[in-house]
């Protein structure tokens, strides 16, 4: 590989860590120490940086004692998730799996068992990108630095974008978090003006917003939880992950998809592809083009077709516009009717 | 070393020095200095808050309390090893990447290298070493892989038969195919997944009987 870095193997340098117990205390915590400190789920993301020493933070807030935000319960319209449940909890909790599998399916795609268990729903969803200069330490655009190691004509880019680029071409690496949009989920973020709830496309943003940052969390900023409405509950779900590995990989993209049908006639479809952008790409003109069409092959062409249109590939990454287009129409009919003759 | 300096380690009341109780009591001290070092080197900040907990701390590891002095970043496989002499959680790769650290809290797999000690206070941490029964005799699942000589060189093994205990407890009877998926969190650079699987499969046998 192009880009090699020491794995530094002691200990961590020292930060101070805070344990509250409350949500209103941890928020009270990160608006104290704002920039200096480093709110800590289930940590998966989280050790990376500090062991390879690229964020140093002097305080870390640990949220994992705090009880109100871990847990599902029924809402009078759908779901509320806690940000701090795991994935494991998610993609086992029987209301999940009866009305919103599309959401069970998606987190036990991600990594292994032990990450599931350790991993959070709101950790997943506000994971930091994986593309390896910025990881790696290199001085890239999205680390503040003036240049992307990655879109040259040599740079190690088969992982990256083909929508979105903006100086950086990393994507955005959640499996979890294309589901959510599906599902219409709302963020539920709680900051020292007290509360406000975001539609969950809107939690992401991307490099030509910011390029710093990859959600819309501020320092201060606590998500707390995720609400699932129950209009898409039971409907026609598809979720599916590529990767190299069968297992632990992150995404080369991923779908996730949420149709209800009247026979065979779509009435209305949410679908979202992620790992082809810097942010999730919810397809709001293929969910326009497909409504009241027949669920088939046809359609899920037509669909495929109309999603990659304006994809612009890096030197490495041409095959994510078949692969998209492909998961596009399989979404629509299935694996099995998606297959090409 | 043979299996029976392994059993000494973890019994505290034997007097005996063994060659390996030595260089832990090494490693130890080791630990402390750079626990130091790190404190003193720090203050490229401002000074920390006042100090919120405790750094003396108490774990259930293995169904016994230890008292043990740990930095608010160590993680719980730095603590196990150089701390506590519990090297059978081994640490390969440090970045929740391979599984070798794999320990069990409250029953559930973890990746210890990326656990902070500070954390799990108060829960029931369960490591290769506690499987066995207080006379030695082995889990049937270690049993298992003894009678199937199932890893080659095992540098693995601690974390995957922690893995496969919790996978194991939840489906008494799985296909070969959902074992896999079940330990699939852990790598084996010996690429001796076969003969792994077969052991565990044996030892699945072995736990439905028990």
């Amino acid at each position: 590989m192009a880009v090699t870095m020491a794995v530094i193997r002691d200990v961590m340098p020292a930060f101070d860590l805070l344990q509250p117990t409350t949500a209103a205390d941890a928020q009270k915590l990160l608006e104290k120490y704002r920039g200096e400190a480093w709110a800590l789920a289930g940590g998966m993301d989280s050790f990376d940086w500090l062991k390879d020493r690229l964020r140093k933070p002097r305080v870390v807030v640990d949220l994992s004692g705090i009880d109100e935000l871990k847990g599902i319960r029924a809402t009078s319209d759908g779901v509320e998730i806690g940000a701090l449940t795991t994935l494991t909890e998610v993609g086992a909790h029987p209301l999940i799996r009866k009305d919103y599998s599309l959401l069970s399916d998606a987190v036990e795609h991600v990594a292994s068992p032990q990450i599931r268990n350790q991993g959070t729903l709101g950790g997943n969803v506000s994971q930091d990108v994986r593309c390896w200069y910025y990881r790696g330490g290199w001085p890239c655009y999205r680390a503040g630095g003036e240049t992307c190691f990655a879109d040259t004509p040599v740079g190690r880019n088969r992982e990256h974008a083909i929508f979105g680029a903006d100086r950086c071409v990393a994507v955005h690496p959640s499996d979890s978090a294309p589901a959510l949009i599906a599902l219409d989920a709302k963020f539920v973020i709680r900051s020292s003006k007290g509360e406000r709830v975001v539609d969950a496309e809107d939690y992401f943003i991307g490099p030509n917003v910011e390029i710093t940052r990859i959600n819309i969390l501020q320092p201060g900023d606590l998500l707390t939880s995720i609400r699932i409405p129950s209009s898409w509950a039971g409907a026609r779900f598809y979720f599916e992950k590529i990767r190299d590995r069968n297992v632990w990989d992150f995404p080369l993209m991923n779908v996730a998809s949420a149709m209800v049908l009247n026979g065979n006639t779509i009435q209305r479809m949410r679908i979202v592809v992620n790992a082809a952008a810097p942010t999730p790409m919810r397809l709001k003109a293929v969910e326009a083009a497909v409504a009241g069409k027949p669920a088939n092959a046809e359609t899920g062409e037509m669909a495929g077709n109309m999603a990659v249109k304006g994809a612009v590939p890096l030197q490495f990454n041409a095959y994510k516009i078949p692969l998209m287009r492909n998961l596009v129409k399989r979404a629509i009919v299935g694996a099995q009717e998606a297959s090409w003759a | 070393m043979s299996e029976m300096d392994d059993q000494k380690v973890d019994d505290g009341t034997s007097n005996a020095i063994t060659r390996r109780k030595f260089i832990m009591g090494v490693i130890a001290g080791g630990a402390v200095v750079g626990a130091a070092s790190y404190h003193f080197l720090s203050p490229s900040h401002a000074p920390l808050p006042p100090y919120l907990g405790e750094r003396l701390i108490s774990l259930n590891v293995n169904g016994k309390v230890r008292r043990v002095d740990v930095m608010k970043q160590e993680t719980l496989a730095s603590t196990l090893r150089y701390k506590l002499g519990l090297t059978g959680a081994k640490m390969g790769c440090d970045r929740a990447e391979c599984g070798s650290c794999t320990v069990l809290l409250d029953g559930v797999p973890y990746y210890s290298c990326s656990v902070l000690t500070h954390t799990v206070r108060g829960r029931k941490i369960t490591t290769i070493e506690g499987l066995a029964a207080p006379d030695g005799t082995l889990h049937p699942l270690q049993k298992a892989i003894v009678d199937e000589q199932g890893f080659q060189c095992a540098f693995c093994m601690s974390g995957f038969t922690l893995a496969a205990l919790a996978f194991l407890k939840k489906h008494p009877n799985p296909t070969r195919a959902e074992l896999a998926h079940g330990v699939s969190g852990n790598l084996c650079r010996c690429q001796d997944y076969n003969k792994i699987l077969d052991a565990l499969t044996r030892g699945a046998e072995y736990m439905r009987r028990a």
